[in-house]
């Protein structure tokens, strides 16, 4: 170590005591090393190059194929039927058509939102660990108990497509808990951790609503088959 | 001298191109610190976040089509007038008049779908790689917010057309506000500059969608990256099905 001799003085009135020593070059909130380095320039670069071109060739393609819709001019007297919100929202919609809109349209995205704003502060959060990697038993019932009332209180609301997501994310959550299903498929569900099981159910609630929205909804939001009754 | 020596080496060349493409480390380094643009990078790249699995550069991706939505709607604005029913024809004037005017409709609306689709599998990807643990929590929050910003340029700019579809989309969607306890229909009529859809919504919702909305947009990607850089550069996935595993009995 280049100017940075140690000189030994043990004597505590000419000189404190060193706590930490920080070498030129290096900061000292640095801790772990996360793996080598290379030059930004040409490593990341060209690859951003690539990226930005595939992306302008590719929406340039799907412009010149797939015209986007444009219908007749906007009329308040003629309802469409269905009225359809942007496909993303099409979700909250069929919510729509189970709870009264102070519950699909405000608190259902409202707790959405401020459910996906506090995750780095929820403790269930920080966890890296696999569901079944630690004490699961006392959990497994608590989760147990919340999809219960979850798909209880849906019940009520005969919101079905909201009850067949959270069955299906909460029947792979208990699998690595029954003897008889293969070591493997335990072992790999087993090191999930919540958190991701959460999230998991959070987006396949999204997905199968959207999509239901999406494709099988049709003239007074009732059910279609859409290679029957085509898109709407 | 060749003309092309002398052109490479002339002042004015010089001052453009500072490093060139040399091979040497230091200008590979100076290239990407010099340049006010590519300073948003540090000059040394973690070669584990290069790979695709590490960000499947979703991010990036973002913010490709954010450019793109900013070019053709710029673009798209020296056609369009928010007013009724002028807005509708100009949709008109695009598909049968403009020059390549419905080709630059069409890439603005495919451009704007694919962002709101890829900002989502942003986000996943991100919570999946544990990447919102500390010190990044307050990268997440930007992001979440990054994220409405992005849906309320997409549903603003959804009504623009002034169409059958943009109209009733609307409609459900401004519906659906006005059931917030206490303050939806103010929310409502504030949103809309009327008691229903009309032409004060149209020319609020442009002005949401092509000045409020892209600035706090740029403003919330310019502290998203930086937040990227000051937190110790992207964090690819976090290997916790991996290594992390072996050192379990």
């Amino acid at each position: 170590m280049k100017g940075y001799e140690l000189q030994k003085d043990n004597n505590p009135k000419t000189t404190p005591k060193r706590v930490a020593l920080i070498v030129r070059g290096q900061s000292a909130r640095r801790v772990e090393d996360r793996g080598e380095t290379v030059p930004t320039a040409p490593n990341l670069l060209l690859r951003e190059i690539v990226i930005i071109q595939a992306c302008i060739i590719l929406l340039a393609v799907m412009a010149l194929l797939f015209d986007a819709p444009l219908e007749g001019i906007a009329d308040p007297r003629h309802t469409p039927n269905p009225a359809k919100a942007a496909w993303y929202f099409l979700g909250l919609q069929e919510l729509l058509h189970y709870f009264p809109p102070v519950v699909a349209g405000v608190l259902l995205p409202g707790l959405a939102v401020l459910g996906l704003a506090v995750v780095p502060f929820v403790r269930v959060n920080w966890e890296t660990v696999g569901f079944y990697e630690q004490r699961w038993r006392g959990r497994l019932l608590w989760v147990s108990l919340a999809v219960a009332l979850t798909c209880g209180v849906m019940a009520l609301y005969l919101a079905w497509p909201v009850i067949v997501p959270t069955l299906v994310v909460y029947g792979l959550l208990v699998l690595p808990a029954i003897p008889a299903v293969p070591e493997r498929l335990r072992a790999r569900l087993g090191r999930v951790p919540l958190a991701d099981w959460i999230m998991t159910w959070f987006v396949a609630e999204t997905v199968f609503l959207t999509l239901i929205g999406i494709l099988f909804r049709g003239p007074g939001w009732s059910w279609i088959w859409p290679w029957r009754a085509g898109l709407y | 001298m060749s003309m092309l020596q002398r052109l490479t080496e002339s002042r004015v060349w010089r001052a453009l191109v500072r490093q060139g493409v040399s091979a040497t480390n230091r200008n590979r380094i100076l290239l990407v610190m010099d340049n006010v643009f590519l300073h948003l990078h540090s000059a040394k790249t973690r070669s584990r976040n290069l790979e695709l699995s590490s960000t499947y550069f979703l991010g990036a991706i973002s913010l490709v089509l954010f450019g793109i939505l900013t070019l053709s709607g710029l673009l798209l604005m020296l056609y369009y007038h928010p007013s009724v029913p002028q807005a509708y024809h100009d949709m008109k004037e695009l598909q049968f008049v403009v020059s390549n005017g419905l080709f630059l409709r069409n890439i603005h609306r495919w451009s704007a779908h694919a962002m709101v689709f890829i900002v989502f599998l942003h986000l996943l990807r991100v919570f999946y790689h544990k990447a919102y643990l500390p010190p990044r929590e307050f990268n997440w929050v930007v992001g979440v917010i990054l994220l409405l910003l992005t849906l309320g340029l997409s549903y603003t700019g959804y009504l623009l057309p002034w169409d059958q579809l943009a109209f009733w989309a609307v409609a459900v969607g401004t519906n659906m506000a006005e059931a917030t306890p206490l303050i939806g229909p103010k929310l409502r009529y504030l949103l809309l500059g009327g008691n229903a859809v009309g032409e004060n919504a149209l020319l609020r919702f442009y002005v949401l969608h092509c000045a409020l909305l892209p600035l706090a947009l740029a403003m919330g990607v310019a502290v998203h990256l930086w937040r990227v850089r000051k937190d110790g550069g992207v964090q690819g996935s976090s290997g916790r099905y991996g290594s992390r595993r072996q050192v379990k009995p």
